[in-house]
């Protein structure tokens, strides 16, 4: 086996290091530090993005390294922030499976997803392509993220992990989606992060709390 | 040109509607801007259906029989539900249950939804597709939670993680179809997502990548469709968003996410040679059909009602594509169109049903033949109608389904049967009583304005007794489009 | 076999025995730095050893063979290991004995023995000791087996100096997976050494202590051997840890007897460096309640874990 060059060891690393911080939010209880994790995911991916850009002397990766870094790590964790403080929701209840159970369960989706990134990667011609297994995995435990936590902030982290997750399988895979796609996506995911500070408020307002087990049994069911 | 018309209009109305949208005259610019559209639209179906399908700008844009039906079904649509919105957002300003406000945001999104739903029908470019669903819902959402009540939050914040969610998982499945489609049509450029290019192509695309793409488009358009296990979103959102809303979603954006679903077939379809993508549309569609008849028996809120017969319809139409071929596709086409129309009928009589008895509550609302003929009759009709009695159109739609699932799938016959006869006594025995059970209300004096309702219905049964030749033909054409079977 | 080869395994297992009361004294001596305290003499654990070996073993009347076996046993087996673990030189006659695997499995028999002698007696204080030693015992293994895959997994075979060989002469390359297993490592020497965040070593105090509370009821030449043993073993570990981690300096393949006289200063180097690093981590961290214990241990765990699906997903 031919040495792996230098640039790409750096890439391997920061993609083991995208995992591992996916792992950290799931184990985190506490709001603010996972507000904290996801604006460093946000660094790891600018990174990761900067280092590629670099290496293929893609114009295009550039943009999107910038748009990374003034979306993911400036404008969403600040505003996150702001949320955090306004709204006081420090933590997390306790989650609706224990951490061990969560983390076991993160451990076989990544094994899952290694699995269903072997005919990608082998299809895909880029130098970066063994990481796609780590954005799958990536993306699939943000989503677990998200359905293990009742507080709606913490569900939109996880909503937001889950875009950085995809966001680095498009770039691994084929060194990003045409500008147009890219420039859109950001553009939802921006009108997203409003709408959703529209609906911390309107919640706040309703219910004096944003724990989501008060959102239920309104429904006219029998 | 007609094209460019027909996606500025409604992006213009949402901009002067964001100014003007509280303005006393609002609810006449909204039917305005829709009117344009719905000429627009018409001109182009015209130039379809004469000179067949065109690319436009550079290939961003394409226009076909199948999605120039759905544009003009979705113009239609929307002039119908602004012009209905018109005196319903009256009344809901005098019950004090619409601020100025919150009608400036419903005027603004209105035209924007409708605007980015045509966007994503016309684009011939795979992630602005994407990017214009999500836009839909991203528009919607705060129209769900309108009334700001406990229940309308709940069901705008569920709208909103759970499409959000499902879109993510399509956004992924774009990624891995471009992937897919780099390594045919190279990186240069854009055209590696435009649809028309793909499907020029799609018999060299790498069958296993894009089996794992399609179950993420499936799974992640399929929650906008509201296939089950995927359809939580969709009662809590019908029933808690002011009517006009409840009858575009229903009636247009499951109509979209459809189509969507339907072109990434087509192209998966074509690279695998084998009918696992048709299999899995079909096991999506009959499950939904099969959840959702039963879990009519179990609403009391009458807008929750039809959204359940919502995703059973839905579960009927993606059975039909699942199934392919000329004639489930001809059926599954027309029965998206008549389910739109019927649906955003039965949502205009209910929606007035709900406010003249001042609940959505089953029990609470008896009598509406006595208190208000038009809007009873309106309501029994488009029951009678959805639920398939001849000779309304549903019953073309489903008839000629059943005859092709009796042929091809047996086995799915008696299934569907069963189904639709749980439903048919489920929304029948709610909705009799509703429309000729005692009330001690007294009739109003002012009848409402209920013409698009009686419209949409003609509509539906003209289509019944009829189908016109060059309708016919059209239908044909996007059958043999999509393919299959 | 080369006379060299023979040498080394005698340097290092004498170098071992001699070594390990000195590593101790290390560690408590920057510990002590740390703390602003004024460090004991580094000669300290020797002294000790000195005076129990002088006395007169006291043994509790209803204490069956086993309770006199166990100390000899746990000594036996660490410096067994001493002899399998490549710390100077990766050609060792011995190390056809055992590869890692069977390393693990040769921590697990001490730790077995441990656990039986302090229940032996049946006083509340050994039980507790060793329920608890065999909670965390439990836990830390599969974290130290999965730790041993990795390295197997990128060196192809499970023998430790081989493994140690393949890291050191390959090309420097930035390994992720290898940086998670480093920290899993880490993590699992400190539960499995009764090192601060698990276990206090200085303590005394019934209801925090583990390792302690298993020797209570021993004395003497017996509990002489005893913490010889769980000086070996921190040692052990420690070089366990070198030989994966860092195995730059060990003097690899047929190397000579210079290449074998700059592996002893720069093992020495290794374990100064080491043993700061662990008081530092020490001073920096606090008693977790044993409760707490399996989710620090489920934590290494997963670092091994992540170290090898990394491993599995990038190549690397």
């Amino acid at each position: 086996m031919p040495p792996i060059p230098f640039v790409m060891q750096l890439l391997n690393s920061l993609a083991a290091l995208l995992l591992l911080l996916s792992f950290a939010m799931l184990a985190q209880r506490r709001v603010v530090t996972l507000v904290n994790l996801f604006a460093l995911q946000g660094g790891v991916l600018c990174a990761a993005t900067l280092l590629l850009a670099w290496r293929t002397g893609d114009g295009n990766l550039y943009l999107s390294a910038a748009l990374t870094f003034a979306v993911k790590v400036l404008v969403m964790p600040w505003v996150l922030h702001r949320m955090i403080r306004r709204l006081g929701v420090y933590w997390d209840t306790e989650p609706l499976l224990n951490i061990p159970g969560t983390m076991l369960v993160g451990v076989l989706l990544v094994v899952f997803s290694f699995g269903l990134a072997q005919p990608i990667s082998a299809l895909a011609s880029t130098a970066t392509r063994s990481a796609v297994g780590i954005a799958i995995a990536v993306i699939l435990l943000a989503f677990l993220t998200m359905i293990t936590r009742r507080k709606a902030m913490s569900q939109v982290v996880g909503f937001l992990s889950m875009e950085n997750g995809l966001f680095f399988g498009a770039m691994s895979a084929t060194y990003g989606m045409p500008m147009i796609v890219e420039l859109g996506v950001a553009l939802d995911v921006l009108v997203a992060m409003v709408v959703m500070g529209v609906f911390f408020f309107q919640i706040r307002e309703q219910f004096d709390s944003l724990d989501l087990d008060r959102l239920e049994s309104h429904k006219g069911e029998r | 040109m007609d094209l460019l018309l027909v996606l500025a209009t409604p992006l213009a109305g949402a901009l002067v509607l964001a100014f003007f949208g509280a303005h006393r005259r609002a609810p006449e610019i909204n039917v305005a801007f829709s009117l344009v559209v719905f000429a627009a639209a018409c001109a182009l179906s015209v130039r379809v259906v004469m000179h067949g399908a065109a690319t436009f700008g550079d290939d961003q844009f394409f226009v076909d029989p199948f999605n120039v039906f759905l544009v003009a079904l979705t113009a239609f649509v929307g002039l119908t539900t602004a012009l209905f919105s018109r005196p319903y957002m009256r009344i809901e300003m005098a019950d004090r249950r619409m601020t100025s406000g919150r009608l400036r945001l419903y005027h603004a999104m209105y035209q924007l939804f409708i605007g980015t739903m045509l966007l994503a029908l016309t684009t011939n470019n795979l992630g602005l597709m994407w990017v214009a669903m999500e836009a839909a819902t991203l528009s919607t959402v705060l129209l769900v939670s309108l009334y700001r009540t406990p229940a309308s939050l709940e069901a705008g914040w569920k709208y909103f993680i759970l499409c959000g969610v499902g879109i993510a998982q399509a956004l992924f499945g774009t990624i891995l179809l471009y992937i897919a489609a780099e390594k045919v049509l190279g990186a240069e450029g854009v055209s590696a997502l435009l649809w028309t290019h793909l499907d020029a192509v799609k018999g060299q695309l790498e069958p296993r990548v894009l089996s794992i793409a399609f179950v993420f488009l499936l799974v992640g358009y399929g929650t906008k469709v509201g296939l089950v296990p995927l359809h939580n979103w969709l009662p809590d959102a019908h029933a808690e968003g002011p009517t006009p809303i409840s009858a575009v979603l229903s009636g247009l954006l499951l109509n979209v996410a459809i189509y969507a679903v339907v072109r990434c077939k087509v192209l998966v379809e074509g690279s695998l040679h084998s009918a696992w993508p048709s299999a899995m549309l079909m096991g999506f569609g009959l499950a939904s059909v099969v959840v959702a008849s039963f879990s009519l028996w179990r609403q009391r809120d009458i807008k929750r009602l039809f959204a359940y017969s919502s995703i059973e319809h839905m579960g009927i139409i993606t059975f039909a594509f699942g199934m392919g071929g000329p004639v489930a596709n001809f059926a599954a086409l027309l029965h998206m169109t008549v389910h739109s129309l019927t649906k955003s009928a039965i949502f205009f009589s209910a929606g007035h049903a709900a406010q003249k008895s001042g609940s959505q509550s089953i029990e609470q609302i008896r009598g509406l033949a006595t208190i208000s003929p038009t809007v009873g009759w309106g309501l029994m009709i488009g029951s009678l109608a959805i639920l398939g009695v001849p000779p309304f159109g549903v019953f073309a739609s489903e008839f000629l389904i059943l005859t092709t699932a009796m042929r091809d799938h047996p086995w799915a016959t008696p299934i569907l049967l069963v189904c639709f006869a749980v439903a048919f006594a489920a929304i029948l025995a709610r909705v009799q009583p509703m429309v000729f059970g005692d009330t001690k209300m007294r009739r109003l004096p002012h009848s409402p304005a209920l013409v698009p309702v009686f419209v949409h219905l003609g509509i539906v049964l003209l289509l019944g007794l009829f189908v016109p030749p060059f309708l016919a033909s059209w239908y044909h054409a996007a059958a043999r489009l999509i393919g299959g079977g | 076999m080369k006379p060299i080869e023979w040498l080394t395994q005698v340097l290092e297992v004498g170098a071992a025995l001699a070594a390990a009361p000195l590593f101790q004294g290390w560690v408590n001596q920057c510990r002590a730095w740390l703390q602003n305290r004024r460090a004991p003499s580094l000669l300290l654990p020797y002294r000790g050893l000195r005076k129990l070996l002088h006395k007169d073993a006291v043994i509790a009347t209803n204490a069956s063979p086993l309770f006199r076996v166990a100390p000899y046993v746990v000594f036996a087996t660490m410096l067994t290991a001493a002899a399998v673990i490549p710390s100077m030189g990766t050609r060792l006659p011995f190390s056809t004995a055992a590869d890692a695997i069977a390393l693990v499995g040769l921590f697990a028999t001490a730790r077995m023995f441990l656990a039986l002698a302090a229940m032996d007696i049946g006083t509340p204080f050994g039980t507790l000791g060793a329920r608890r030693e065999m909670m965390v015992g439990f836990l830390a293994e599969p974290a130290l087996l999965m730790i041993v895959f990795v390295a197997s997994l990128i060196s192809s075979t499970t023998a430790l100096p081989l493994i140690s060989e393949h890291l050191a002469t390959r090309a420097l390359v930035l390994s992720p997976s290898l940086a998670f297993t480093a920290v899993a490592f880490t993590m699992v020497l400190l539960a499995e050494n009764g090192r601060i965040p698990i276990d206090n070593p200085a303590t005394h105090l019934e209801l925090t202590m583990i390792h302690e509370a298993m020797l209570l009821e021993y004395s003497a030449r017996h509990l002489a051997l005893m913490e010889l043993g769980a000086d070996l073993k921190l040692l052990n570990y420690a070089c366990i840890g070198f030989a994966l981690f860092i195995p730059w300096g060990s003097a690899t393949g047929g190397a000579g007897p210079l290449a074998l006289a700059a592996a002893i200063p720069a093992l020495a180097l290794k374990l100064l460096v080491a043993g700061a690093v662990l008081a530092l981590i020490e001073t920096l961290s606090a008693k977790l309640r044993v409760f707490r214990a399996p989710e620090f241990l489920a934590t290494a765990f997963l670092f091994a874990v992540l170290g090898m699906l990394v491993h599995l997903l990038l190549g690397a």
